[in-house]
C-alpha cells in the first residue's frame, strides 16, 4: 500500500496503514515505518490526497442516526422512569418472551443475582452485565424483539429501571435517566479483562 | 469387497447421507440418501435412459443451476430471528463457499434493503463526517480478497468433558465456517476521506437490521485490513450475507463483520454493546472474563470421513479437510491416525492465502481396525492447534465461544464413523 504521509500522519500513534497482507498486527510507528509496512494496494499509486464522493453529514443526520449510548452516559437522551412505570411497561411489552420475573424464558433469562467467585453458571444481567447503560443501548434498538423502535425514552428508561430492580441492582423507588444510569455500578464491572491471546508457540491462553 | 448401501443409522431426516453405491459392474458411485425421494431418485438412475448422445441437449439459459441430484442444502438451527444456519462443509471441495451456501448468523432475521436507499454514515471523532450511498461508495477503488468467515461460537458443543456427542456431523459441529472472495472497499480508505481526528482508537460499526446490530473494532484493525464489502464471489453480496453492504474484517470473529452496515463512527473507546458484554466474551475459571476477544485462532477440520459416512471397504482412503488462522496462514497441518500418538504431515493445496481456509489432504490406507483420525494445524505464527486439555486447563469449564481445539473422528471396525473426541477424554 501507498501510504501517504500526509492520511498517516493524522493516524500516528494509534493505528497503521496495511494491507491485511501481515500476520503480525501492525503496531504504531512513525510515518516512514507505515509507508514501509504494506506492499500491495489497498489504493491505486496515483489516488488523489481526497475523492469527495459522497456528501457532507448533515447534524440532523447524524442526530437521527447516532443513538449508541456508552458507559459514561454519552448518547443517552432525555426522559426517565421509575420501576414502579417500568414494571408496567415489562407486563405488556417484555413478559410474553422474557416471562413474568424475567427467568422463565422462553427467550434470553434476564434476571440472575447470583453472584460468583470462578465462574458463572447461569449469565444474565444481574451477575455478568459489567455496564448498566448497554440495557439502554441495547433495548432502544432491539427490543420488543418484533416491534423495536417502539418504546418511548421514557418507556425505555422505565423498563431499564425495572430489569436492574429485578436483578436485585436498584431499589424499588429508583428513577433512570441521564444522570442515574451510568451511576449504577454492575456486580460484573471489575471481572472483564481485555483478550491476552497473542498467537505464537507461547502457553495455551 | 464393497458392500451394498447401508441402511441409514439415524433417523434424524435432515441429516444428509452419503453412502455408497455398488453397481453390477462393482464401481463405486456416490449417491445422497436423505429422503424415500432420494431413494426413488437413486432407483430411477439406474433405469435405463435415454443416450444424451442421441437427443438434443437443453438451450442456453440466463442463469445456471445445480444437477437435479446435487442439492447441498445449509442446516438450520431454528427458524426464528436469532437464529443460524450452517454450511455443509462435507459437501463441499476446494476452499470457496458457493455464496447461496454460506453460513448465516442473524439477530434480528435479514432485511429487505434496496440498494438505491441505503447510505453509510461515517461521523464521531472526523474531521468531515459524511454520508455514502451505495453509487458513492462503489466508486471508490476496490479490491478484492479471499479470506474466511467463522462465527466464534463455531465448535460449541463439543467441549464438555460430561456431554460429548457421537453422533454430530462436521456441517453441525463446524458448519459456521465459510470462505468467499470478498470485494469491496478498505475501510482506511474512507477513513482517510474523512479524515481521522488524533486521540481515535476505535469504531462503532451498526447494522440497519432490526436488532441494529453493534460492535466496536479497534482503530488498529480497521486500518489494517477491514473492507466495506458488497461483492461475494463475483456477484453482489447476498442479502443473507448483508446486502448491500457490510463491514469485512479478515480474521476476527464473524459478529464483529457487521452486516447492512448503515453507521460507522468514531470514537475513542469501545461502545461496550450487548454483543461484546453479554455475549462473545469468555469467562475464564479464574474470576475474570475476557473480552474483546477478537481474532479467530488457528483451526482445523477434517471433512472426510466424518459421521455419519460409512466406509465401505478397507483399504486407501483420503483424509481431507480444511485448515485456517485468523492470525496469518496456515503453516503447516498434521494428520494422526492413531488418535494422536503419531503425527505425519498431510499435504496443503495451494496459493495459501492470509486469513483464508486451506484444503489439506493425506492419503492413509485403513487396515480395517477401529482408528481415530484427527488433524492439528500450526499457522504461521507458531501457533499449533490446541488440544480440548489445553483449552479446559487455560480457560475452565465455562467458556462458549473460540473453541478451537484439536476434532477426533472414529473409523469403527464396520466403517461407521462417528465423532470421537469422546474416545480421548
Ligand atoms: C418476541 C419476543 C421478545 C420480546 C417481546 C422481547 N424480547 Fe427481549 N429478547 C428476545 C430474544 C429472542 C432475545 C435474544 C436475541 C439475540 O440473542 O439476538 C432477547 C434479548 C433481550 C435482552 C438481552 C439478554 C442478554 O442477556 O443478552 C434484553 C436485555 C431484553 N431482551 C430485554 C427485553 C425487554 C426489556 C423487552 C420489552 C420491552 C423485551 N426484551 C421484549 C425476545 C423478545
Amino acid at each position: 500500500m501507498r501510504c501517504r504521509a500526509l492520511a498517516c500522519a493524522v493516524l500516528v500513534g494509534v493505528t497503521a496503514c496495511g494491507t491485511g497482507e501481515s500476520s503480525v498486527p501492525l503496531m504504531s510507528g512513525t510515518p516512514d515505518a507505515m509507508m514501509l509496512a504494506g506492499t500491495a494496494g489497498d489504493l491505486p499509486a496515483n489516488a488523489p490526497a481526497r475523492f469527495d464522493f459522497g456528501r457532507r453529514a448533515s447534524d440532523d443526520r447524524i442526530a437521527l442516526w447516532d443513538i449508541d449510548v456508552r458507559p459514561d452516559g454519552a448518547g443517552l437522551p432525555p426522559g426517565r422512569g421509575s420501576v414502579a412505570e417500568g414494571r408496567a411497561v415489562y407486563d405488556v411489552h417484555c413478559v410474553a418472551c422474557h416471562g413474568p420475573t424475567g427467568t422463565e424464558g422462553p427467550n434470553d433469562q434476564l434476571v440472575n443475582s447470583e453472584q460468583w467467585d470462578l465462574y458463572p453458571t447461569g449469565r444474565a444481567v444481574g451477575n455478568y452485565w459489567p455496564y448498566a447503560t448497554t440495557l439502554y443501548d441495547y433495548i432502544r434498538k432491539a427490543m420488543p424483539q418484533l416491534t423495536p423502535g417502539i418504546l418511548s425514552h421514557d418507556q425505555v428508561y422505565a423498563v431499564v429501571a425495572y430489569v436492574l430492580y429485578m436483578n436485585e441492582i436498584v431499589p424499588e423507588d429508583a428513577v433512570m435517566d441521564a444522570q442515574t444510569l451510568p451511576a449504577v455500578v454492575m456486580p460484573a464491572r471489575d471481572k472483564f479483562v481485555v483478550d491476552d491471546r497473542i498467537g505464537g508457540s507461547g502457553p495455551v491462553r | 469387497m464393497a458392500r451394498d448401501a447401508e441402511t441409514p443409522r439415524t433417523d434424524r431426516s435432515n441429516l444428509s447421507r452419503r453412502a455408497w453405491i455398488t453397481t453390477a459392474s462393482g464401481v463405486v458411485a456416490a449417491g445422497l440418501i436423505r429422503t424415500q425421494s432420494d431413494a426413488i431418485r437413486l432407483s430411477a438412475q439406474e433405469a435405463p435412459r435415454a443416450d444424451p448422445t442421441k437427443v438434443p441437449g437443453r438451450f442456453v439459459s440466463p442463469v445456471g443451476s445445480r444437477a437435479p441430484a446435487e442439492q447441498p442444502r445449509r442446516l438450520l438451527r431454528t427458524e426464528a430471528l436469532s437464529s443460524s444456519s450452517r454450511t455443509p462443509l462435507d459437501q463441499l471441495m476446494g476452499t470457496i463457499t458457493p455464496a447461496d451456501l454460506h453460513f448465516e448468523r442473524h439477530h434480528g432475521g435479514v432485511p429487505d434493503i434496496r440498494v438505491e436507499d441505503h447510505e453509510l454514515l461515517v461521523h464521531g471523532m472526523v474531521e468531515r463526517p459524511m454520508v455514502f450511498t451505495m453509487s458513492d461508495i462503489m466508486r471508490y477503488p476496490r479490491v478484492s480478497r479471499i479470506r474466511f468467515l467463522e462465527c466464534s461460537g463455531n465448535g460449541g458443543g463439543v467441549y464438555s468433558r460430561d456431554r460429548m456427542p457421537t453422533e454430530i456431523t462436521v456441517q453441525q459441529l463446524d458448519g459456521l465456517l465459510s470462505t468467499s472472495e470478498w470485494t469491496g472497499v478498505p475501510v482506511s480508505t474512507i477513513l482517510r476521506e474523512v479524515g481521522v481526528r488524533p486521540g481515535a482508537s476505535w469504531i462503532l460499526a451498526e447494522g440497519s437490521d432490526s436488532a441494529v446490530m453493534s460492535r466496536s473494532v479497534p482503530l488498529e484493525k480497521v486500518m489494517d485490513d477491514a473492507l466495506l464489502a458488497f461483492g461475494q464471489n463475483g456477484e453482489m453480496i447476498r442479502p443473507e450475507q448483508g446486502y448491500p453492504l457490510r463491514l469485512f474484517l479478515p480474521g476476527f470473529e464473524g459478529n464483529t463483520s457487521v452486516k447492512w452496515l448503515r453507521r460507522i463512527e468514531v470514537t475513542d473507546a469501545p461502545t461496550h454493546t450487548r454483543d461484546e458484554t453479554s455475549k462473545y466474551t469468555d469467562p475464564l475459571g479464574d474470576g475474570t472474563v475476557r473480552q474483546f476477544s477478537l481474532a479467530m485462532d488457528a483451526k482445523s477440520v477434517i471433512t472426510f470421513p466424518s459421521y455419519p459416512y460409512v466406509l465401505p471397504d478397507r483399504g486407501w482412503w483420503e483424509i481431507r479437510g480444511l485448515a485456517w488462522s485468523g492470525r496469518g496462514r496456515v503453516a503447516r497441518v498434521d494428520v494422526s491416525t492413531d488418535g494422536g500418538r503419531n503425527w505425519v504431515a498431510a499435504e496443503l493445496q495451494g496459493p495459501i492465502l492470509p486469513k483464508s481456509t486451506v484444503r489439506f489432504r493425506h492419503l492413509f490406507e485403513w487396515n480395517g481396525r477401529d482408528t481415530l483420525l484427527m488433524s492439528r494445524v500450526t499457522d504461521e505464527t507458531g501457533y499449533v492447534q490446541p488440544t480440548v486439555e489445553q483449552l479446559w486447563e487455560a480457560r475452565g469449564p465455562s467458556t462458549s465461544y473460540h473453541q478451537n481445539h484439536q476434532r477426533a473422528w472414529k473409523l469403527a471396525r464396520t466403517g461407521e464413523v462417528t465423532f470421537g473426541l469422546g474416545e480421548l477424554v
